[in-house]
């Protein structure tokens, strides 16, 4: 499943994070890599972008980002 | 005695309170400008310190040392060119496990590595523990708890910097990072070649050298093969053997695993230093979150923060504005009273004191915004502004962030344009200062309301609508059309943090709000003193030009005859006899200033340029206008005053009347509107645009445009409109 199809409250593990270098070297250095669990807090009123909580702190991505990201036990 | 100097940097993760630290130990000496060649702030301090003469720098907030962001590569040449002696790494502790991402690659340069645990109380709350003491040994860093908003733990984390900076400590390379083996192979294969052949040229760490190159760094690779020419070609073929053999080993990138494996090691560290209670706690920041980026409040929440801020910078500004525009006109009144009559005065009073009153008078304005701003940012409301807005900014092809710049455009582009710092990207920020130009401040206002007012009566308020509307569309087309043209390139990623909302500091959002309008008064006023000179000149001079009749002679005649008239009339005809004379004097004024004005070197030059004009229904007046709106856009009004030759007592409706008996239509008009909003940007925009883009290009850029959008876009209009019969 993609994080970006997650919804509101659920949590996940990062099986792979995909995208372009930049992109993806960002997210990775930010926290999210493969086997961090992650927490989907919320979407933004225009459904864009989604806040997340990685490592206890709050981070948000663009949908399209999000969709680069692969999870796992979805809960 | 001669003090010792020692240079101490600040680096840290933005958000972290290494701002609140800076703050505290420079107070108010400290010195806010740009890191040479980018318009990152640089903020430096100088302190005395135990005997030491401190030079304190306050590096851009940063996650990490990736040369990817400007920022990040500011903060590494900082550290690797200049070589401070300590270098102090500010770690949010309620943050650890990723602030010390950055951490540990402050750990791989070769540099004097000092960790301030910032707002540990607040960690505390959260139910978290940190070993100072395990975290200090396993990374072999000395390890100081701060609180950086209550003042604690600043002098001890001085103290140890000083301290630190006088030891001789070499920093075993056993407490860095360790890559899993084939890794580790690669790097002591890089270490290795560059050892054998060329080590004395390498400015830097050596293992840190081949790590970076392992991780592809295109800012080191250029910089070996500047340092050591021929062999350098050689250790990056190297180099690209050893990638090659570890992307077959991994199927991945190098620099991704070695990302991967940091992360590895810092959890590590974490399991061992970090302990979690379980109990559930009730997270403030969370439930204010989520009422303020709420699905159905969230929205009219933010509209409201923006609507006080517009109104605090614009209704609140305008009473101080109201006095230093009166404190302005009362000291050029006094000086006209004290001075004999020359060009001297002339120059002082239209030429300096106007110019540097005109910039004056936006302070209010200047101050208050950055006071909101720095308000937002504080509070780590701005990232909730960028969150909720980024969906629709995103369409231009901008962040979330470049909406507040854009929308106090509409009040002055000034400040507006001095918002978009708060925007990291580069592109970002020059995007949203090109465009912003198009939203209608202010000042043009004026001259919509008296063309629209004299040529579309009833209809006038929809007319001017429509040239704000216009405004918002060039903006949206242009944005798409530079993001996929001029400003292409990978859109920075919208990977922003969410920090908790936290109580701003007085202190620190009056540093915050004073830093950039200082750099607004300094900067500023250099362009507006010298264009306002320049305009001053060309409107005044040539000075002694022949007026086709002797006007001050006639004004004298017409006043003796009133006299004569008056001391004839009845008593109560007297009032009106002196009301008609007063009205003849200054129509003759307004002549001799309207003839002044087209005889100048200002009014040669309209009518130069009149046939550029003409097909857009502008005639030599009006050109006259447009140029002097060049200094400030409402001055446009006084000008075509002056030019039509409008009584200026009775004030607009006059000025309609001269327009419309100028033969002027309201297609013309409508067209002169459309001008206004779009043609280049006024002095002071301008020089907002050199000073935040660090670049004459791109004011260049902006003039060109903008003044060839309005043109093509009158022309439209005017010809259109005329086609079409209007």
């Amino acid at each position: 499943m993609l994080l970006s199809e997650m919804k509101q409250k659920q949590t996940a593990t990062v099986v792979r994070v995909g995208g372009n270098g930049a992109l993806r070297r960002r997210i990775l250095e930010m926290g999210i890599l493969k086997g961090t669990s992650i927490y989907v807090e919320k979407y933004a009123p225009l459904k864009d972008p989604v806040e997340l909580i990685v490592k206890g702190y709050h981070v948000s991505l663009r949908v399209e980002e999000a969709a680069q990201i692969t999870v796992e036990n979805v809960k | 005695m001669i003090q010792k100097r020692l240079s101490i940097a600040l680096a840290g993760n933005p958000n972290s309170g290494k701002t609140t630290i800076f703050n505290n130990i420079t107070g108010t000496r400290q010195k806010v400008g740009n890191w040479p060649g980018v318009t990152v702030e640089k903020k430096e301090g100088n302190i005395n310190k135990s005997g030491y003469d401190l030079k304190i720098i306050d590096l851009p907030g940063t996650y990490s040392l990736t040369p990817f962001s400007i920022e990040e590569i500011v903060a590494r040449n900082f550290i690797l060119d200049e070589r401070p002696d300590v270098v102090i790494d500010i770690i949010d502790a309620s943050n650890l496990e990723r602030s010390l991402y950055l951490a540990t690659q402050l750990r791989e340069i070769d540099c004097k590595v000092l960790f301030a645990l910032n707002m540990a109380d607040v960690a505390r709350t959260r139910g978290t523990k940190i070993d100072d003491k395990k975290l200090s040994e396993l990374l072999a860093v000395p390890v100081v708890f701060t609180i950086g908003n209550k003042n604690k733990g600043i002098d001890t984390l001085l103290k140890k910097a000083i301290e630190l900076a006088e030891s001789d400590v070499v920093i075993s390379n056993k407490r860095k990072v360790k890559y899993s083996k084939d890794i580790e192979d690669s790097i002591s294969k890089i270490e290795h070649f560059i050892g054998n052949h060329t080590a004395d040229s390498i400015p830097y760490n050596i293992r840190w050298t081949a790590i970076k190159l392992l991780e592809d760094d295109k800012i080191i690779k250029e910089r070996i093969l500047e340092k050591t020419g021929k062999i350098g070609e050689d250790i990056l073929r190297e180099t690209d053997n050893q990638r090659n053999f570890l992307v077959d080993r991994f199927d991945d990138d190098p620099e991704i695993i070695m990302t991967d494996e940091r992360y590895g090691f810092i959890a590590g560290i974490i399991m061992e230093v970090l302990t979690t209670s379980t109990k559930q706690r009730v997270d403030i920041s969370r439930n204010v979150d989520l009422v303020l980026t709420n699905r159905f409040v969230g929205f009219p929440i933010f509209i409201f923060f923006i609507w006080a801020m517009f109104q605090l910078t614009f209704s609140l500004g305008a009473y101080p504005m109201e006095w230093i525009s009166s404190g302005i006109h009362l000291f050029s009144t006094l000086l006209a009273h004290v001075l004999p009559d020359n060009i001297f005065k002339d120059f002082l009073i239209n030429g300096v004191i106007a110019g540097v009153g005109s910039v004056a008078i936006f302070l209010p304005n200047i101050l208050i915004l950055f006071f909101c701003i720095a308000l937002f940012e504080d509070t780590g409301y701005m990232s909730r502004a960028a969150f909720l807005m980024d969906k629709i900014m995103h369409l231009i092809g901008l962040h979330g962030k470049s909406f507040i710049p854009m929308l106090m455009g509409f009040g002055c582009n000034v400040p507006a344009i001095m918002a978009s710092r708060t925007l990291e990207s580069e592109k970002d920020r020059t995007l949203t200062i090109l465009i912003t130009p198009f939203m209608s401040c202010s000042a043009r206002l004026p001259v919509y309301i008296i063309l629209a007012g004299a040529f579309f009566g009833a209809k006038a308020g929809t007319v001017i609508f429509g040239i704000y509307l216009l405004g918002i569309i060039l903006s949206i087309i242009t944005g798409r059309l530079f993001r996929s043209t001029l400003l292409k390139g990978a859109d920075a990623p919208f990977v922003m943090e969410l920090p908790p909302y936290r109580i701003p500091m007085i202190k620190s959002l009056l540093i915050h709000m004073w830093d950039r309008s200082k750099i607004f008064l300094k900067k500023m006023g250099g362009y507006i003193l010298a264009g306002s000179v320049v305009i001053w000149t060309l409107i005044t001079f040539p000075h002694n030009i022949s007026y086709s009749k002797n006007y001050d002679l006639e004004i004298e005649r017409v006043k003796t005859s009133f006299q004569t008239k008056i001391e004839a009339a009845r008593e109560s005809d007297k009032a009106s006899l002196a009301q008609k004379r007063d009205i003849a004097v200054s129509e003759l004024i307004t002549e001799k200033k309207a003839e002044k004005a087209e005889k100048s070197y200002m009014g040669r030059i309209g009518k130069i340029i009149a046939p550029v004009f003409s097909p857009i229904g502008i005639d030599w007046r009006g050109s006259v206008a447009l140029l002097s709106g060049f200094v400030a856009k409402e001055i446009v009004v006084s000008t075509m005053g002056i030019l039509y030759a409008a009584d200026q007592r009775e004030d607009s409706e006059a000025l309609k009347n001269a327009l419309s008996s100028s033969g002027m239509t309201p297609i013309g008009a409508l067209a002169m509107m459309v001008f206004v909003l779009l043609y280049m940007p006024c002095l002071a925009t301008l020089a907002a645009i050199r000073r935040e883009t660090a670049s004459l290009k791109w004011m260049i850029f902006s003039i060109s445009y903008s003044t060839l959008l309005a043109w093509g876009m009158a022309f439209l209009v005017y010809q259109g409109g005329t086609m079409i019969g209007v």
